[in-house]
């Protein structure tokens, strides 16, 4: 074999490789890309039932209860990004750190009956941390500007009156 | 007085580290023997610079002192002595101080054990070493210098992430920093032949145990992490294709390739640019690992702080190292010229295979990894790429490559024929297939933890007829077999042992295939039955640590009324930092570890969450075993003495 040819190979076998790898992830990439949704986007626009998100938001004060479901634990609680709610049930062990009021992520799908059905809650390791996601949905929906400070207390998200436009 | 001494040997390293970048080069260039020759007392001195500014932060971590900030912020006199000493690398600041020791170590390395390697090539390879070495300096002592003071001393510290408090973690980031340090390495030898405009064998024969060392301790690195995430995290998972294990897979999988076609280069003289360019490829990738990891643009445990100021400078290093070198290459590269035929059907073209699989591995990987942050940064969408995507788009590239690697070692260099090899497999393959069609039909065994089993039990029966074509076995008298098994080389050894580790590995995910896990809410005395055993909770209690206080459950397992075991698995509070962790429970024999995780107790019943993990030391344990074909390898003859060999031929030549 010339040596020109076997470039020639060596060239189609990479050209082949990495046309695989380009389509294996093209193909991935739509099915499995998870976006994440702040309550007010799903509000804005309900998501199609049956697909994958990521749900981020504080855990509203008081609304978290806990029971059994078919004999497994199960958690129910509502995420708020202050415009607007969304209730969320989910059974298993909630992180160390789930706390109400506390910023948190989950993953999971609408079902018809409106409510989220998480498949994995998501709270970080450190207690004053907010995920970045959370922050900034909090920010899009005016109710938190990240310049002035902490976030305010997640007790009365529902009533803060959206400041925008202030102090940016 | 320890912070100063630090802080005054970090600067003198990295004054030494500029001369030790400059002077080298200048008199390679020249052919100055003199200048050249300040290399290798150059590396040593700056080794010991960065010992001592090591040295000065372990003290100032073991005596608690609380004028320092790093040690204020990540430390706390009530932690146990070994947590104080990882603490040190627990934090931004020490763990690229560990960083630069390891860096240093390794130059000190080839300044003590290269005597035998050209000396123009020797010198380049230190200079570069000291160019990297003063860029990570500069980096620290701009950005995030570890002896910073502060006034009024803090009563004490405000201790280290409870989740890093841990065996594990106290080993698995030096042993990771060492694989990152190790493609340093092979990039200084791949630059220095680049300036030199030639790659020989002899280059080939250093930069394979570079590789191969580098290879280890991130394959020993990358085993403990997942380990740890196991254990520690509770999730009762092994791998969640994390951006930050990502960043260490990467160069994992770079390093792979480029071990391999080093052995090209080293035994044919051919794929020599290719070789260059992954050793590049390669500290590219850790480099990239290092800023991902560092500079807060991902958030997880590893990331400490969010300094944008220290993103732009390791970014900046990025570009100046990674791009230096690219644009090097393309001007040098070209001058190279391409030795060495070989036909597609040869050992060489498995070596190509091998080395355009894991590429395009590596190629998925990095988009799936990066393209979220590029979505965020450019059109502020927040997406996330989960362990869905980088299963179905790294299997299908996976499975070829499993299966090239029986064939690949028994094939002849230069040409080959396919025929032969397969005929000498026909049993490898037929257990094979055997073992995942028993799995699948008869067991019912789901698809691809049946085809994982076949994978795993491929790997390893493809590395065992490596070895028994090799010393004849059962073709001539045993007797002769054991001759020549003594004289086969360790390399060979070492290459059949790290392919049935990554077998035995493959056999540990596909029994994770099979793992199911359950949750229940139990009062005491209460008991539930999964996975064939009796899982009865007898009490919650009360339990105190050094730095913790715990709730500590009793769960005892029995199987038809015998005993197994009693687990106890704990929730703990850690009231410095006020932080909790969860500390899952797990006992092993080996096919089976069973996992308890406690979780919430509420109205006098604790929830527990009860996994029953099939095979799931196995993964770990083949990390182990492939850690351990490279060491094995590293004690080849080849590598011990192959470099007096080369100045002879180098002097008749």
């Amino acid at each position: 074999m010339t040596p020109r040819r076997r470039r020639l190979t060596i060239l189609l076998l990479a050209a082949l490789g990495l046309g695989t790898a380009t389509a294996l992830t093209l193909t991935a990439f739509q099915d499995n890309l998870v976006f994440f949704r702040s309550p007010a986007d799903i509000a804005a626009e309900p998501p199609p039932p049956g697909r994958n998100f990521r749900l981020g938001g504080l855990v509203e004060q008081g609304s978290v209860e806990r029971g059994t479901l078919d004999g497994r634990p199960n958690i129910t609680f509502r995420v708020t990004d202050g415009a607007h709610t969304v209730r969320v049930q989910y059974s298993g062990v909630v992180p160390d750190l789930f706390r109400e009021g506390q910023g948190v992520v989950t993953l999971g799908q609408i079902g018809p009956d409106g409510i989220f059905h998480a498949r994995e809650v998501l709270a970080r390791h450190d207690e004053n941390y907010m995920p970045p996601e959370v922050a900034d949905a909090l920010r899009r929906s005016g109710h938190w500007n990240p310049a002035s400070g902490d976030p305010p207390p997640a007790a009365g998200w529902n009533r803060l009156q959206p400041q925008r436009a202030t102090g940016s | 007085m320890f912070p100063e001494i630090g802080h005054f040997a970090l600067t003198l390293a990295l004054a030494l580290a500029c001369a030790q970048a400059v002077l080298p080069l200048m008199g390679a260039h020249w052919r100055d023997s003199r200048l050249m020759g300040s290399a290798a007392p150059l590396a040593l001195g700056s080794t010991l610079a960065v010992i001592i500014a090591f040295g000065a932060l372990v003290a100032a971590y073991v005596l608690n002192d609380t004028t320092v900030v790093n040690v204020v912020q990540n430390s706390h006199s009530a932690k146990p002595l070994l947590y104080k000493i990882s603490g040190v690398w627990g934090n931004h600041e020490g763990s690229m101080l560990l960083w630069l020791l390891v860096l240093a170590l390794c130059g000190a390395a080839v300044a003590g054990f290269g005597r035998n390697l050209p000396s123009a090539l020797q010198a380049r390879v230190l200079a570069i070493l000291g160019l990297i070495l003063a860029g990570f300096a500069l980096f620290m002592l701009m950005t995030s210098n570890p002896f910073t003071r502060m006034w009024p001393p803090a009563p004490d510290g405000q201790g280290l992430n409870p989740l890093l408090q841990d065996p594990g973690l106290a080993f698995h980031p030096p042993l990771l920093y060492g694989g990152y340090v190790g493609t340093a390495v092979t990039f200084a030898f791949a630059v220095a032949a680049l300036l030199e405009g030639r790659v020989d064998a002899a280059w080939g024969a250093w930069v394979r145990p570079w590789a191969l060392g580098a290879w280890a301790f991130l394959t020993a690195g990358i085993t403990l992490g997942s380990w740890w995430a196991y254990y520690e995290l509770g999730w009762g998972g092994y791998w969640f294709w994390d951006p930050v294990e990502n960043a260490s897979l990467l160069p994992w999988l770079a390093t792979t390739a480029l071990l391999h076609s080093a052995i090209v280069v080293e035994k044919r003289g051919a794929l020599k640019i290719w070789t260059v360019l992954l050793a590049l490829l390669a500290f590219a990738l850790s480099l990239l690992g290092t800023f991902m990891v560092r500079s807060g643009v991902l958030n997880s445990v590893h990331s400490f702080a969010a300094d944008p100021a220290r993103g732009v400078f390791i970014l900046g290093m990025l570009i100046f190292y990674v791009g230096g070198a690219f644009a090097l290459f393309a001007w040098r590269a070209p001058s190279m010229v391409p030795q060495g035929t070989f036909a597609p059907i040869s050992r060489e073209g498995a070596l190509v295979l091998n080395n355009l699989l894991l590429c395009c591995i590596a190629a998925v990987v990095l988009v799936g990894t990066l393209y979220p942050l590029f979505l965020d940064l450019i059109f502020g969408r927040l997406i996330s790429v989960g362990p869905p995507f980088f299963n179905t788009a790294t299997l299908p590239l996976a499975l070829p490559l499993i299966a090239a690697m029986a064939l690949g070692p028994l094939m002849p260099w230069k040409r080959a024929a396919l025929w032969p090899v397969v005929q000498r497999l026909w049993w490898a393959a037929l257990i094979t297939a055997g073992a995942f069609v028993a799995a699948w039909t008869v067991m019912g065994v789901p698809f691809w933890p049946a085809l994982g089993f076949g994978a795993g039990i491929w790997l390893i029966a493809g590395a065992k007829a490596d070895i028994w074509e090799r010393i004849q076995l059962f073709r001539v008298p045993f007797r002769t077999s054991l001759t020549r098994a003594r004289g086969l080389p360790f390399s060979a050894w070492g290459a059949a042992i790290a392919h049935a580790g990554l077998g035995v590995s493959a056999l540990g995910v596909a029994g994770m295939g099979l793992a199911s896990e359950t949750l229940v809410a139990l009062s005491p005395g209460q008991s539930t039955n999964f996975a064939g055993y009796e899982w009865r909770l007898e009490a919650v209690r009360d339990a105190q640590g050094p730095n913790w206080t715990a709730r500590r459950a009793e769960v005892t397992v029995t199987r038809d009324g015998r005993a197994v075991v009693t687990l106890f698995p704990q929730r703990r509070y850690f009231p410095i930092g006020r932080s909790t962790t969860t500390e899952a429970a797990i006992s092993t024999n080996l096919m089976r570890d069973l996992y308890a995780v406690l979780g919430e107790e509420r109205e006098g019943q604790a929830v527990l969450r009860i996994h029953d993990n099939v095979l799931a030391p196995w993964i770990w344990l083949g990390g182990l075993i492939m850690g351990l074909g490279a060491l094995v390898s590293l004690g080849d003859r080849r590598v011990r003495v192959a470099a007096p060999q080369r100045r002879a031929k180098a002097v008749s030549a």
